[in-house]
This record gives structure tokens, sequence and C-alpha cells, in this order.
């Protein structure tokens, strides 16, 4: 039985080594953030950060889980919101919400390497993220917010 | 055998009946329950108020302009407010939450309730303050005396309960009134969608419950002839099959172990009805069975068309698309022997819970069906049908059952947004006026959602045979043109059959009805050597209608001239739709580039001026139509289900690819028309009518290439330039 470390805490998996991180987030740990979208690592719903690195939980076997792992959830909350959860929130950078989570997680990772990104970088950074709603030039804004450039 | 049995229960008893969704609306007799204002409205001791309504969330803000709303006429704040939605045992049967109504129908009958409050909790505080009731005051959920005496809304509410009838006499705020209507209040539900908080159905774990997994072919209607399960004997998680008719699942302890046995089962399925590929479904379309139905004539129809002095006729398809919903389709199932609850993301919570009701063998009122949030789904997606999937192995394993759908599963398996074949005549005469219009188009249905007391109409209830009966709606939508002309004739053809199983998507028929007439109206234009925003106006009367054209046209800088004179890649196209004929009026231009080498599009700036009467919050109804422009830009730019004889095989992303951050137009540039005496009308559909129009006519502007075919992939456009050139 391995153990994994999420948001700060140690938690024992019951899982099989094989199952895939997002399912053991879901389904032991209760978490709401990461959402399964398509189980290839093609839309990107189901993002979290392995130190610090966005990575697709839907093919990530928890047992090869190496390092912390943070959630959507780990961020921030609504009273306290990590700064580009409160981008996301002042820029009303959602519809449906449920791509929101890899919005999210993947920009708080490309910030931390390009802390001021132009549009183009913004947009090959959220390339391999899907949305549906058509919210994409709201996130773009939102992105821009929190890395305090203009467009 | 197998064959035969398919088709007798896949055929089953398959009634439409023409009742438009509006007509369902005005037609429906309610729970007398909610004849009374406290059905709808609870309010606890500490102001915090309760509204229950039949409405819900679909990603598109109603749950906030709602509360605006109910906030307006209550005199409270709207954090303050919180919206039961969509439980089919506290909220009032207002039908389903599609076709642009909510805030259109659903807004004047929560209003009108929370009005009706709002009286009775003044007259409580007139007896409690001693003063006569015109002199009492509210504000923020306290009400006050002259004196300044006051008492808050939660304690008024104490106590028996309000006992008032909707009367409808309660006055509504006029607009000089507002405080919260028309303001850009921010989206209640937000923080926690992008804090990891919010719940979805996908999220819904109950005591006891097993996951499970449905197995369905690769090729619709072909059924199971040997299932091999041996593998699952030695796994893990108590894997096993269930059967019932044609519907084959299984279950297991947990998620994992569901999907695994899932794959593990080997099935042998039987052939099926051919599908047709993409490239027969317009020919399909126009030969397949259908009843044919005038649906407007003016003067002598299409009788005068040979006198005109020019003539020019043109066909038009769009394919079948997906609502590609990014979460696939998931519904949790509890169903007991004399009481059954499903947690739903449908748009149709009564609708559904009817169906479901009566695959189970109960009545609906012994269903409970607690709506919860989906991904978002633009239409009917699977939603309805994971819900039937769940119900059936809840009570085949008598077990509390989750079922998600596939990622594959959604996409082959989502009610398709349905294809469209149009045909248009026109003349004009020498002046270049249009004397004559002939129009016709043919279409599957576009409704095949839920029905009271019909199972067949879920996948689940069709598997055991059941009979389905569907609502015909959506095929004539925007059909009939908003100009006028002295001489025209609109023509549905409705199918019998859909080649492929499809139903609601954004906007129904519309972008596909609007696509024909938007863009023969500028190929008239083109004919008529005339400038393509002053040809559409000389053709229109409704002040409406003319304004949003002439707003789009100063916002975008239109560069005023006969479309197509330049062919230098570089290119302006403009639509119109008023959305229904009888809701929002959207004008949209485009620019694009087109790429002489690889014929791909670019799009860049896009103009919107949006009209939806009164509007209730401007950001909001901005989030929508930015959503529609994206949206139906990806359905424009790439999108067709893709399918050979034997199966669908647009199964995932990269098979049934949709628009990217790379692929945006770099601008939506939105007006806002607000008429805050004009009743509202909904905003979430109607600027995806315009989008295939504005961008074909820009790309004929760009390259003097007409596309007439959805998508406008570049192969399309190269193969288009060469026959042309040839």
């Amino acid at each position: 039985m391995s153990t994994i470390q999420v948001n700060g805490q140690v938690h024992k998996v019951q899982a099989d080594s094989q199952t895939p991180l997002l399912h053991v987030l879901q389904n032991e740990l209760m978490l709401k953030g990461p959402k399964y979208g398509c189980g290839m690592a093609q839309c990107g719903a189901c993002t979290v950060h392995i130190n610090g690195q966005a990575m697709r939980s839907c093919v990530m076997p928890v047992g090869a889980v190496r390092g912390e792992v943070t959630t959507l959830e780990g961020l921030g909350t609504a009273d306290k919101p990590h700064p580009v959860q409160k981008a996301f929130i002042d820029a009303q950078a959602a519809q449906c919400g449920y791509c929101i989570n890899g919005m999210v997680m993947t920009t708080v990772a490309f910030l931390k390497k390009t802390p001021k990104p132009n549009d183009d970088q913004i947009k090959a950074a959220l390339d391999g993220n899907l949305c549906r709603c058509g919210t994409h030039m709201r996130i773009i804004a939102a992105v821009r917010k929190a890395a305090g450039v203009a467009a | 055998m197998k064959r035969r049995a398919f088709l007798q229960s896949s055929a089953g008893v398959v009634v439409g009946f023409s009742l438009s969704l509006t007509t369902l609306h005005a037609q429906q007799a309610g729970d007398p329950r909610f004849a009374q204002v406290d059905a709808w409205i609870k309010i606890a001791p500490n102001g915090l108020i309760t509204f229950y309504t039949g409405k819900v969330e679909l990603g598109t803000g109603v749950r906030t302009a709602l509360a605006q709303m109910i906030a307006e006429e209550l005199d409270v704040s709207v954090a303050s407010i919180q919206l039961v939605m969509g439980d089919t045992e506290l909220c009032p049967d207002q039908i389903g939450t599609f076709g642009s109504l909510t805030i259109m129908l659903a807004g004047p009958q929560v209003r009108q309730a929370a009005a009706e409050a709002r009286l009775a909790l003044v007259e409580r505080a007139a007896q409690r303050l001693g003063v006569p009731a015109d002199q009492v005051q509210t504000a923020q959920g306290v009400a006050k005396a002259p004196s300044g005496a006051s008492v808050s809304y939660g304690e008024l509410a104490q106590g028996p309960a309000l006992g008032r009838a909707i009367s409808g006499k309660a006055t509504l705020k006029t607009p000089a009134q507002f405080k919260q209507i028309g303001q850009s209040v921010q989206r209640v539900e937000i923080p926690a969608k992008v804090c990891g908080t919010h719940e979805y159905v996908h999220h819904v774990r109950v005591p006891g419950m097993v996951h499970g997994r449905i197995i369905r072919p690769d090729m619709p209607g072909a059924t199971a002839l040997q299932i091999d399960d041996s593998a699952l004997k030695t796994m893990a998680g108590a894997p096993k099959v269930v059967r019932k008719g044609n519907f084959l699942a299984v279950v297991a302890d947990t998620e994992d172990m569901a999907i695994q046995a899932a794959q593990a089962v080997k099935v042998l399925w039987s052939a099926a009805e051919p599908l047709p590929t993409p490239q027969e479904v317009p020919q399909r379309l126009r030969s397949s069975p259908s009843t044919t139905k005038e649906l407007q004539r003016t003067g002598q129809g299409a009788d005068n068309l040979v006198q005109a002095a020019k003539t020019h006729q043109a066909d038009y398809f769009v394919p079948f698309q997906l609502h590609a919903s990014i979460g696939p389709s998931c519904a949790v199932a509890d169903v007991r022997a004399d009481k059954a609850t499903v947690w739903s993301a449908t748009q149709t919570s009564f609708l559904t819970r009817g169906s479901l009701a009566t695959m189970l063998g109960m009545k609906p009122a012994q269903v409970r069906l607690i709506w919860t949030e989906g991904s978002g789904c633009y239409g009917q997606n699977g939603s309805d049908d994971v819900s039937g999937d769940a119900a059936l192995l809840s009570q085949l394993v008598g077990k509390p059952v989750r079922v998600q759908w596939m990622r594959r599963q959604e996409h082959q398996w989502e009610p398709k947004g349905a294809a469209m074949a149009m045909t248009v005549k026109g003349g004009l005469d020498a002046s270049g006026q249009i004397v004559g219009w002939d129009y016709a188009v043919w279409s599957p249905n576009h409704a095949l959602r839920p029905f009271y007391d019909m199972a067949g109409n879920v996948l689940a209830g069709e598997a055991l045979g059941m009979p389905a009966r569907f609502l015909q709606a959506g095929a004539d939508r925007n059909a009939k043109p908003t100009y006028v002309f002295d001489n025209s004739r609109v023509v549905l053809n409705l199918l019998n059959q859909s080649p492929l199983r499809s139903s609601s998507l954004r906007g129904l028929g519309s972008p596909q009805n609007t696509f024909a007439n938007e863009s023969f109206i500028d190929e008239m234009a083109v004919l008529a050597g005339a400038d393509a925003i002053d040809f559409r106006v000389r053709h229109l009367k409704d002040e409406r209608a003319i304004a949003v054209l002439r707003a789009v046209e100063k916002r975008a800088a239109w560069d005023k001239r006969p479309s197509g004179s330049r062919n230098n890649g570089v290119g302006r196209g403009v639509a119109f739709v008023q959305y229904d004929n009888n809701a929002a009026y959207v004008a949209v231009s485009m620019q694009v580039r087109v790429d002489d080498k690889t014929g791909r599009v670019k799009v860049e700036r896009v103009c919107v001026a949006h009209d939806c009467g009164m509007v209730v919050n401007p950001d909001g109804v901005r989030n929508q139509i930015e959503g529609n422009v994206i949206q139906t830009l990806s359905r424009a730019l790439m999108e067709e289900v893709q399918t050979t004889r034997r199966e669908i095989t647009s199964v995932d992303w990269v098979s049934y690819p949709i628009l990217r951050f790379s692929d945006l137009p770099s601008a939506i540039d939105i007006e806002l028309i607000d008429r805050p005496t004009v009743r509202a009308v909904g905003a979430g559909e109607a600027t995806a009518s315009p989008i295939f129009a504005a961008l074909g006519n820009a790309i004929f502007d760009a390259t003097g290439v007409r596309l007439r075919s959805v998508p406008f992939t570049p192969e399309r456009l190269l193969a288009a330039r060469q026959k042309r050139a040839a």
C-alpha cells in the first residue's frame, strides 16, 4: 500500500498502484478540484501539481507519484484565494467551470516560469487545455491580471 | 433473430407530436402548491432566503440572474438568496431549462412570486409596527415604519407561514426603481468553481454505492450476440455483468474496477443498419422520407421567380456536430422497492423523472430527481441517458449506483446536433430589390428529450424495448427570414427519422437555417452589387433589427462596398438574426485573413451588437455572447462527426478536435443595446446563430470563394478555390 502527500497531508492509498492518481484524489480523498474529462491526457481538466509541475493526473499511476501533490483546493479558498484564483474570480473567467481546474493549475505553474508573459505565450501555455463554453478570452484576461501585464 | 429483436425494440412505438416548447410552458398546469408564496420561498430567522425554482444552472449564469430578479422584488441583497434548483420534490415544474427561455419565461414568474412575498411581509410588518401597510418601507431585508421602528424579514417570517396566494396583483418594480437588475453582479458560484469546492454531479457519493460502467457498441443499433465475462472471475472489486434486454453493464465496488471490468468483458456484436458516411449525409437528408409543411407564404410565394430580372439558387449544408461536453455525463441513482432517488445534471428534471419512473415501473411521485450541476451541456448531451443508465442499473443490482460515461461513450452516444440541408432560390428586380424568396430545409427533429410517461426516450429504456414519444421542435427555428419579401415561400421537410440519433444542440436548427438565410442574402447582395449591410437594411422593417446592424457597422468601422470585390485574402462579413423570430436581435461582423497557400482561416476581430431587451446582468450577457462566438467558431471551422458504415469514429479530442487558445480571434468586441422597458429575452443561444454565415461571408469577401458547407476546413477551401479557378 502506497502513500501520497497531497496539499500538505500524507494519505494511505487503498487503490492498486496502477490506479490513476485522479481516481484516488476523487474517490479516496474526496477532492473536487481535479476533474475527469477524457482519461487520456487530451483535455487538461484533471491537472494537478507534482512538485510544482503541472501534470495530468488521469494518466499518472498513483504508484508512480514522487513528491508533493497540490490540487486546486491546495492553492486557496473562496475566502483566501490564491492570486491566480482571485484573478479568475475578478475576470469572471468561468461558465460551467468544469475545465477551470486545469486552467488555474496550468496558469499557476506557467507564471512561475514566465512571470510576465505576452498573449502568445499565454495562448501557447494553455493550448493543451480545452474549454467548451468558450470562456477563453476571459481566461486570458485572468492570466494577464494575475501576472500584472496589459493586453 | 437478435437483429429483428433490435429493430422491433428500437422502432418501438415512436410517435412525434407537434407542440412547441413555449406552448408547453403556457399550458403547464403546475403543482397546486406553487399557487402559494410559501412553496417558492422560505425565510430563515437570520434573514437567509431559500427560493425554489425548476430552472437549473447550466453554466450560463441564471443562478445569479434569477437571484438578482428575486432580490430586486424583495428588497434584499443577492448574497442573502440561495436557490434550490430542479429538485422534483421541492421545486415547481417549469418544464426545463432550454431555448434561452429562463429569463424570458421564468424571470416574470420568480419576480411575481418574490413581489408577492414582499407584500405579505409588508402586511405583517404593518401589523407589527402599528402603521398602515402603505407607510412601510423595505430595504436590505428590513421593513421600516416612518418612525424609524423596524423589523427584519427574518423576524417577520417566523411563526405561521405567509399563507398568501400568488394573486398576480403584486406590482413589479419599474426600471427607474431597479437597484439589482441591470447590474453586473458577480456570478455567485464562480468562487467555488475556481477554488475546487463546487459540487458537480460527478462528486455525488451515497453510502453503499457501487460503480457502474455501461457497455455499448461502436455501431449504433448493434446488440450483443455473445458475452464472455470469464476474465472478471479473477478480478478484485467483485465486478459482475448485468444484463436486461439489450442493456448491458458492469458494476464493481470501485470505479477503477468497473472501468477495467467493462474493458475485460468480450462482446460479439451483431450488425445493424449501416451508417451514412459524412459525404453521404447531405443526400441522405434530402432523400429520406419526410413530412412537408409550408411555414410561410407571402404574395405569390415562389411563383413569380420566373419574372425576376436576375435569379440565383444555392444549396447549404451543416453536418452532425457534438455537444462535446468536457466532462462525460454522470449520474447516481438509488432505486429501492417503493422509492427512487436520482442525482442528475438533466435540463428537464420533471420530464426525465417521468421517463425514468415509467422505465422503473413506478409512479412519478415515487421518484425524486435531485438536479446537480454537470459539465456544460449546451443542449441535450448524455445527461438524460446516463440518468436512465444509473436508475436501471441500481434497480437491477439493488444498490445505489454511480455511472459515469467514458470519453469515447460521450462522443459516440450523446445525441448529436442535427445535420441539416437547405436550398434557397431568389430573384432580384431591375432595381436590385429581392422580389422572390423560396426557401426549403431538410432536417431531422431536434427534440429527443425525455417525456413524462415515455421510457424509450432514454437509451436504457430503448434497450428494454419501451416505447418512445418525442416533441417536435427546432427544425423550423429561424427558417423564416426576418426580412420582408413581397413574395416568399418557406418549406420545412421534417425527416421521419434521423440518420444519426440527434437532439437539441445550442440554437437547435437556428444556426443552420441562419447559415442558409444569411449566406444567401449575402449572395443576393453581391448579385445586386450592393453593400451587405445596406442591402439587408433595405429589406427590413423592424427597427431593432436595423439598429443592431447599424451598431455593428459603426463598431466594426465597416468597409462599405460590395463584398468579394478585392480577393486579397483579407475580408469582412456580416450576418444577422432575430433568434427564433421572437427573441434577441444579434448582428455579427468578422474580419478574417485567409492563408493563400494553406487555406487556413484566421479570424481576427469579431464585433457583436446584441439586443435582448432588458439586460439583467450585463457581464453575464457578455460572457454568454463570447461563449457563443467561440463555441460556434469551433463548429464553423473544424467540427463534423466522423463515421464509417460501421461505427462513429469521432471518439475523443484528437478525432473530433475543438477550438483551442491558438485558434482564438484576436478580439471579441460587444455592444449591448439595453432596453430596460422591453421584455427581457434570453442570451444563451442567440449569438450562435449568425456565426456560420458571418464567417462564410467574410471568407467569400477575402477569397471570392463561397463555402456553403460547414465546417470551413482548409481542405474544403482549397478544393473550392481550385474548382472555381477551373
